[in-house]
Formats: C-alpha cells, sequence, structure tokens
C-alpha cells in the first residue's frame, strides 16, 4: 500500500526546504566552486589579469612556497595552542560556575562578557596591553621587578604568537564555559551521590562521570573552535597583521594579502582550495568522533 | 557479626523554617526491614540522606553498628543505596555498574569477578550484562540498580522509593521480589515510602512520620490494628478510617441510641473522637447496637464491595461516614440505612492531643513515641 500522507508530506518537506538550498547553492557552493575553477589558472598583474590556463601550476608553486607552509605552520601552533588552552580553561570555569554559591548569576554574566564583545575591539584593546611603552603588561612586570626594560611583545615573532594566542584564549574561553556548563548541568547530580556512597574522590568521579557524559559538549566545543581558530584572521589582522616578519601570519592573512594585495586570483584560489579541503578533512575527523562520543554518552553503543 | 544501625535524636534544619527531620532516634538490626512511612515531604529521604552522610545533620547522630558515623564522609560510612531515579551510570554497562563500586574501592578484580556471578546469578541478569542502562525497561533498571547494592555487601541498605517508577503490576511483582531478596541479606535495611501497601507487605516494622516527627515505631499489624494517633490512623489503611466527634456522658460516648463505655484509659472527656474504619463499619441487624441513621449519597463498586457513603445528620454539621458493604445489599442513592459501630473495632483517640486511648483489647506494651505534638489533622 502507498502511504500516501507520508509521501505528501515529503513533498512539502523538499517544496520547503528548496529557498534554503537554493541560497545554500548561491553563498556556498558557487563561491567555491567559482575558488576552485580559477585556481588552474594564473590571474593576476602579469597578464592583466586575464585569466591563462595553467593546469596545476599554482598547486606546484604553493608546494614549493616557503611562505604558503610557514602560516599553515603558524596556523597549526595557533589552533592547536588556542584549542586546547581554551577546552582545559573552560572546562575549569565551566566547573566552577556550576558550583552553587552566592552571586553565580552575576559572576555567569560577567564570564560571558569577553566572547560577547566585537573581535577587532578586544584586539585593540590587546594591542595596548602588550604595547611595549605603555602597556599594562610590562608596567606590571618593572614595577614587580621581574624585568628591567620593557618586553617588546609585539615585535619579536615568538613573543607576539604568544600574545594573539593569550588575546583569543582571553576571548573565547567565555564560550567554551558556557557551552560546557550546559552539559555539565545536565548531568543528574545522583551519580555523583551515588559516586560518594562508593566512595569515590572528586577526581575519580570526574574521571568517570563528568568527563564522559560531557563529551558531547567537548567535541561540539572542538569542532566548532577547530573551524574559526584555523580561519583566524580578524584578532591577527589587527594586532599584528601578521607580523613580524610574518611570525603571526596565518593562511588566512596569507589569503587575504594575496587577492587584495597581490591582486594574484588564480594562486589565492588555489590556497583557499587547500585551506577549505584541510578544514573539512578536519572537521570530518572531529564530526566523527562526535558521533561516536554522542552514541556511548547516550548509552546507545 | 550483627549488624546495626542507630539514629539517636536526629535532627535537620534547611533553614528557619524548613525542619524535615525532628529529633528521630530509631535502631534497625540484622535482618530486620524498616520502612520510613509518611506524606510526600514529610522528611523520609532528608532521613535517609542523613543515614549516607548525603547530608550533614543539625544535632544527634548516626550510629552504624556502635560506630558513630556522624562525622564520616559517605564513602567511610560502608552504606549502599538505591536511588529513587536508580543513578545508573548511561555510559556504563550493566556488568560495569554493578562492578564501579567495587572497583572503586580497589576489591581484587578476582573477588569482583565472584560476587558479580553471585549476583547475576541470584537476580537473573545474565542476558543484559553487556548492556547499557538506556537500553532497559524500567524494572530490568531498578534490577540493577539493587544489585548495584548487593555485590556490595554494605553495613546498611538504603533504599528510596525504589518502586515509585514502576507501573502497578510490575511493583507488586517486584515487591514481592524485594522482599525475598532482602530477607537473605541479614542486614539492616531502610526503605522510605510513601506508599502504605509498600510499608505493610515489605516491612518487619515501621515508622510512620508526619512533618518530621516520627508517630509510630511498630510491626505493621500493630500500626494497623493499635494506631497511635489519629494521624496515623488516618493515614494507614484504605479506603480511610471514618472519625466522629461524639459527645460522653459519664464514661459513655453516645452513639444513636446506645451509649458505649469508654475505655479506662480515658479520663472523664465531654467529647472524644471515635474512629472506625469503614471494613468495620456494617448495616445494623438489631435495634440492640450503637448505631447512627443516614442517607446514602455515593456508592463506589470495589468489585465484591461497595464503598458506600453515608451522611449522617448530627448536631451540627452533617458528617460523612463510609462503609464497606457486600454488594448483595442492594442500596440505593438517597435510601435510608443504620450504619453499626461494633464497640470493639472502635479506636478512640483524645479530642484535642490525637492520641490514641488504650482499650482493653490493646496490647500491653505499645512503644509510640511521645512525641506526638499536634499531630492530629482536622
Ligand atoms: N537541600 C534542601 N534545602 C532546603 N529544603 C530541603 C532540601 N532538601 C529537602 N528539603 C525540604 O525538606 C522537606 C522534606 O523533604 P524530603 O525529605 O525529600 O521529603 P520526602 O518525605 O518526600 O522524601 C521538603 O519540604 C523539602 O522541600
Ligand atoms: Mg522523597
Amino acid at each position: 500500500m502507498v502511504d500516501y500522507v507520508r509521501a505528501q508530506e515529503r513533498r512539502t518537506g523538499w517544496f520547503l526546504t528548496i529557498p534554503a538550498l537554493l541560497v545554500l547553492a548561491l553563498v556556498f557552493a558557487y563561491p567555491i566552486l567559482r575558488a576552485f575553477w580559477q585556481s588552474f589558472f594564473t590571474i593576476n598583474l602579469g597578464n592583466q589579469l586575464t585569466p591563462a590556463f595553467n593546469g596545476l601550476g599554482n598547486y606546484i608553486r604553493m608546494a614549493q612556497d616557503g611562505r604558503f607552509w610557514n602560516t599553515l605552520w603558524n596556523t597549526t601552533i595557533f589552533t592547536v595552542a588556542t584549542v586546547s588552552l581554551e577546552l582545559v580553561l573552560g572546562m575549569g570555569i565551566a566547573l566552577v560556575l556550576n558550583q552553587s554559591f552566592k552571586g553565580r548569576g552575576i559572576v555567569r554574566t560577567i564570564a560571558i562578557l569577553p566572547w560577547a564583545l566585537p573581535t577587532a575591539l578586544i584586539a585593540l584593546a590587546w594591542t595596548w596591553i602588550f604595547n611595549d611603552q605603555y602597556g599594562v603588561v610590562n608596567d606590571l612586570l618593572l614595577r614587580l621587578g621581574l624585568i628591567s626594560t620593557g618586553i617588546n611583545w609585539l615585535g619579536d615573532p615568538t613573543l607576539a604568537m604568544i600574545s594573539v594566542i593569550i588575546a583569543d584564549v582571553w576571548k573565547t574561553t567565555p564560550f567554551i564555559s558556557i557551552l560546557l556548563l550546559a552539559g555539565l548541568q545536565s548531568i543528574p547530580g545522583d551519580l555523583y551521590e551515588a559516586q560518594a556512597i562508593d566512595g569515590a574522590s572528586p577526581w575519580q568521579s570526574f574521571r568517570q562521570v563528568t568527563l564522559p557524559l560531557l563529551l558531547p559538549q567537548i567535541v561540539i566545543a572542538l569542532l566548532f573552535r577547530l573551524a574559526q581558530a584555523f580561519g583566524i584572521f580578524d584578532l591577527i589582522s589587527v594586532m599584528t597583521g601578521g607580523g613580524p616578519g610574518g611570525g603571526t601570519e596565518t593562511v588566512s592573512l596569507y589569503i587575504y594579502s594575496t587577492v587584495m594585495r597581490y591582486l594574484d586570483f588564480g594562486y589565492g584560489a588555489a590556497l583557499v582550495v587547500v585551506t577549505f579541503l584541510l578544514l573539512v578533512l578536519v572537521v570530518a575527523i572531529a564530526t566523527f568522533f562526535l558521533n561516536r562520543s554522542r552514541k556511548r554518552a547516550s548509552g546507545a553503543v | 557479626m550483627d549488624k546495626k544501625l542507630e539514629l539517636v535524636d536526629l535532627r535537620k534544619q534547611f533553614n528557619a523554617k524548613v525542619v524535615p527531620v525532628k529529633n528521630v532516634s530509631l535502631s534497625v538490626g540484622s535482618g530486620e526491614f524498616l520502612t520510613l512511612l509518611g506524606p510526600s515531604g514529610c522528611g523520609k529521604s532528608t532521613i535517609l540522606r542523613l543515614i549516607a552522610g548525603l547530608e550533614q545533620p543539625t544535632s544527634g547522630q548516626v550510629l552504624i553498628n556502635g560506630k558513630d558515623v556522624s562525622r564520616l564522609s559517605p564513602g567511610d560510612r560502608n552504606i549502599a543505596m538505591v536511588f529513587q531515579s536508580y543513578a545508573l551510570y548511561p555510559h556504563m554497562t550493566v556488568r560495569e555498574n554493578i562492578a564501579s563500586g567495587l572497583k572503586l574501592r580497589k576489591t581484587p578484580s578476582g573477588e569482583i569477578q565472584t560476587r558479580i556471578q553471585d549476583v547475576t546469578d541470584f537476580l537473573g541478569l545474565h542476558d543484559l550484562m553487556d548492556r547499557k542502562p538506556g537500553q532497559l525497561s524500567g524494572g530490568q533498571r531498578q534490577r540493577v540498580a539493587v544489585a548495584r547494592t548487593l555485590v556490595r555487601r554494605p553495613d546498611v541498605f538504603l533504599l528510596d522509593e525504589p518502586l515509585s517508577n514502576l507501573d502497578a503490576l510490575l511493583r507488586e511483582h517486584v515487591r514481592a521480589e524485594l522482599k525475598q531478596l532482602f530477607g537473605t541479606q541479614n542486614t539492616p535495611v531502610v526503605y522510605v515510602t510513601h506508599d502504605q501497601t509498600e510499608a505493610m507487605t515489605l516491612s518487619t516494622r515501621v515508622a510512620v512520620l508526619n512533618n518530621g516527627y516520627l508517630q509510630q515505631l511498630d510491626a505493621p499489624e500493630r500500626i494497623y490494628m493499635e494506631p497511635a494517633n489519629r494521624f496515623v490512623a488516618g493515614f494507614i489503611g484504605s479506603p480511610q478510617m471514618n472519625f466522629l466527634q461524639v459527645p460522653c456522658e459519664s464514661r459513655r460516648a453516645i452513639v444513636g441510641n446506645h451509649p458505649i463505655p469508654l475505655p479506662r484509659g480515658a479520663n472523664m472527656p465531654t467529647e472524644i473522637t471515635l474512629g472506625i474504619r469503614p471494613e468495620h463499619v456494617h448495616l445494623a441487624q438489631s435495634d440492640h447496637e450503637p448505631a447512627l441513621d443516614g442517607q446514602v449519597f455515593l456508592i463506589e463498586n470495589l468489585g465484591m464491595h461497595n464503598l458506600v457513603s453515608v451522611r449522617i445528620q448530627g448536631q451540627g454539621e452533617p458528617i460523612t461516614v463510609r462503609a464497606i458493604v457486600g454488594i448483595e445489599h442492594r442500596l440505593a442513592i438517597d435510601s435510608t440505612v443504620r450504619l453499626a459501630f461494633p464497640p470493639e473495632s472502635i479506636h478512640w483517640f483524645d479530642v484535642s492531643t490525637g492520641d490514641r486511648i488504650q482499650t482493653a483489647s490493646d496490647s500491653t506494651s505499645v512503644v509510640s513515641p511521645s512525641v506526638t505534638p499536634t499531630s492530629v489533622t482536622s
């Protein structure tokens, strides 16, 4: 027998989804496909922006492009450092916020403020904080007698990377902690009471109950942050502009320069394609773990 | 070794207004099954949590095997608890759930294996061992929760309304099973419920609580036969006991035209509360028994019997008396009936305190706690 109701519902469903699919195709699929197409051409000032077919030329150039590998390395460092720091700190803050104490509501609101502020503003603020002449960091260190002359934080490649990592951690940790807090609150309290009766220490309870049951939220946070950190642009652009000497230049900044400054559209497109594929790969791996952990936490596996 | 749990003058105050446990003292020995019974919010769970150490008493002590454990953390008390929600770990298999407590206590793995084997044999859990709680039915989860406490071989078992999440049929089945199970453990069991049937069928002794006060601590049959006060009388037994306030004259209660001699324990009251269970009220057969006339206004079919509600015109407001009457008496709404109150089935209570007034047939030592302040609910 044909299920008429079901069939009709399915048709309505498609009908309702078509506008969204069209929009997606326009703003998502089209630019990517176009970038993919362009990446096989040379389009730059050298040929007056007239596309000339170049085969895999752009990709071969990329493989030999030291600056590209450097930015990829920077991006990886930045991503790994920020995401792991934010997860650990965010977990700590979430655990504290999950306790009941006086004024918890206010503390929660304050905790999320850094995330609610615009990135450009925060980046400017941190630029001043790390300023070698007037920055509060140097001022504090000088007063404490830990250093005798101001450190040029944003003037040294390693220190500059540390500075942008600190700024990003400060901005994004609240987001992680709120996400994890929601997960913590969904864990029934009597599981911890059962643990206490069985003689578990807080650390054992954390390992045996909190961590496994929080895994879905942790993986979601990881997924979000991986994608975001990998594409980091605004914060670094304002704080260091990728400097000094390319010390904080990430892939996004390099793409921006290639396209907007050097007007090298073909090569820029190839960069976009490679970055995009890398990101898809990372997200796919993370999603795989997300689904598995979700099933495990809900007891379906 | 004999195991023993004692509560000494235990009190818990959450804040100025909320005092859910008021100076409760009791003791439970090996092989005893004590039920804390009372309406919702009377402090049953709080007592259990005080025993477990999940709450700290405001004053008083918890003693296990004679040792004061009031200041010990829950893990150091060697108790095991079945939670109302079962509190199974959703990400662990049944086997891991059952083993978790033993692993935390660093039990040798060989010992864990044997104990789990024993318990799975005992409860017939073999087919479920590799499933997760999410894949179990309510009844199965409940068994796993029980198994998790049994393997621990604790000094005290605590159970907080373990049957309340099961449907009625299953509840009856599991109830019988629990009785057998814990009967073999030779360990004190404290069981919390608001369901009097569970309390009556499972327990060796029942502690009736109201408002944080211990109302009566007795064997189930005594709780039913000789309720210590009006609250217990009204709480135990279904349908509820009838209460009538009747005038007294020279040590006799006037019920209709037939004065009933008051029990010895009574002083010279002008009024007394008469309590009688619906199953003991019957239709008057002769003119020579204490009886009252009234009008039938509701008939509820209970199968073999009808529960008949009768409105009796007293001196003041009309009162309602309910009686269980065989269906062979074909009563009709609005018909007039004469309800008889056999004197031997009557419970007497003090009008002002609500306390039971002892009768000649009472067992000599009614050990009801003296603390029953204003337990009368009108
Ligand atoms: N942590 C707490 N803080 C304040 N009040 C509480 C707390 N726990 C329980 N109560 C109050 O104590 C009373 C008794 O609760 P409980 O022991 O859970 O009753 P029950 O007999 O239904 O198990 C209730 O009025 C409840 O609201
Ligand atoms: Mg309760």
